[in-house]
């Protein structure tokens, strides 16, 4: 008999710990998926997934068995991403910091580009989006992977957040909003 | 006319929200808001997701070897739980029971002859007969896990296709033995809603135990009602947390009475 997930947490519930493998195994590819996408960094995404399986274990009393297991660890994967997240807001950038007076690399490429300039393009725009994304505080970052890259919708972002809609959508157009000013110079180039 | 908001048409791109019937007819007659919408595109389709690094199909497994050595309950347990037949256990927990009834009742009429002079009023529980009755409890709750969790695999299973159940109907088999065992236990000792639950456990189980080896859907539906109609998951909760609590409360060995107890 194939065993699903309340019966497999009922099942740990009662003292067979060993089932917890079965969870585990179910679930680590799409926690893996969603952690990268909000970290963009394969070692935060390792320990989120780890993290959010410990905390997922340690927590088992207080899950309903009613709920489902996914969604359930979904979201412990989100918070353990918010906490990450705000982690690493407070902590100083570790990447060499742009001179604000110095002209933008992309300013000096002409408009119709030969293909290894194409390349730079590309490379210096996926540098501006990622430090453009630095620039969104936890909870927008958040709202806004779920939205842009996950599909989710606002009712789905603010039951995963466990917030109002209200505040999912305000997180969202924050971020919309920062990533335009900040990207709107490359406009042009693409 | 009034123009959409930046908010309306960044809503409008992921076709979200309550208002996209309205930003689109408005959109259709609006040359403004269009190009500000394919502003607000172009900067969105900037933002592309990461590609996720590639993850094998062990990568489940990996992350259980990972993490399996930071579950303490786990790594003690699985060295000899995993090894023992669960009807071995069963068997074991109930001779152990039988053992220790018989024991408890030789130790309980030589109590009650030295005991004689016992007030009346205060509670004539011998530490054997708690050491007895805190046996039972643990037995029982023990016993009341594994019928709660074969119960929920039950009625958590799909029934869209004819199901394999041989192995869950060998293990109601067993359940229903030492329940019989249990309930005649539970007479004895005279607690009467362990015996009520068990009484109707029984029937479950018996249900469950006579099935073919595959369920058709129907039959599933048919176990499922019953369980769900007697409220049998409900009942059997209840219980075993009353039987955790009573058995915490039960002295461990009749030598060591707990404090302030009255033998």
């Amino acid at each position: 008999m194939e065993m699903d997930d309340a019966a497999a947490v009922a099942r740990v519930r009662s003292g067979d710990e060993d089932t917890f493998r079965l969870l585990v195994e179910r679930h680590s590819q799409i926690i893996f998926r969603l952690a990268f996408r909000m970290m963009e960094n394969e070692q935060d995404a390792e320990e989120v997934v780890q993290e959010t399986f410990l905390r997922a274990y340690r927590g088992l009393d207080g899950f309903e068995s009613r709920a489902n297991f996914g969604t359930w660890i979904y979201r412990i994967a989100l918070n353990r991403c918010y906490d990450l997240l705000a982690q690493r807001k407070s902590r100083p950038m570790m990447q060499p910091q742009e001179d604000p007076d110095a002209p933008a690399a992309i300013d000096q490429l002409p408009t119709k580009n030969p293909s290894p300039e194409r390349r730079l393009l590309s490379q210096e725009i996926e540098v501006r989006v990622r430090s453009a994304m630095e620039q969104l505080t936890a909870g927008e970052r958040i709202a806004f992977v779920l939205r842009h890259y996950e599909g989710r919708s606002i009712e789905e972002i603010a039951r995963a957040l466990n917030v109002r809609p209200g505040l999912a959508k305000n997180r969202v157009h924050r971020a919309v909003k920062k990533l335009r000013q900040e990207l709107q110079p490359l406009r042009a180039f693409r | 006319m009034k123009h959409l908001s930046d908010d309306q048409l960044a809503l409008y791109h992921y076709r979200d929200g309550d208002d996209i019937e309205v930003a689109g007819w408005h959109l259709t007659s609006c040359a403004e808001c269009r190009s500000r919408l394919a502003a607000i595109e172009e900067v969105l389709k900037l933002v592309v997701a990461p590609s996720v690094p590639a993850r094998g199909p062990d990568y489940g497994s990996e992350v259980w070897n990972r993490i399996r050595a930071e579950l303490p309950e786990l790594a003690t347990r699985e060295h000899w739980w995993p090894a023992i037949p669960r009807w071995a256990w069963a068997g074991a927990v109930a001779v152990l029971l039988v053992g220790v009834f018989l024991l408890g009742r030789y130790s309980s009429e030589r109590q009650s002859l030295m005991n004689v002079a016992t007030d009346a009023g205060v509670s004539t529980a011998t530490p054997a007969q708690q050491v007895r009755e805190r046996v039972l409890l643990l037995a029982v709750g023990d016993h009341l896990d594994r019928s709660q969790m074969l119960l929920l695999e039950l009625s958590h299973a799909s029934g869209l296709r004819d199901l394999d159940v041989s192995g869950g109907r060998q293990r109601a088999i067993e359940l229903a033995d030492a329940n019989r065992l249990y309930r005649t236990t539970a007479q004895k000792v005279g607690d009467p809603s362990i015996v009520t639950l068990l009484d109707e456990l029984e029937r479950v189980l018996l249900q469950v135990g006579h099935q073919p080896s595959r369920l058709t859907a129907r039959d599933l539906k048919r176990i499922q009602d019953s369980i769900q109609s007697q409220g049998i998951l409900f009942k059997v909760r209840v219980v075993r947390a009353n039987v955790r609590k009573e058995s915490a409360q039960r002295p461990r060995t009749a030598s060591s009475p707990k404090k302030g107890q009255t033998t």
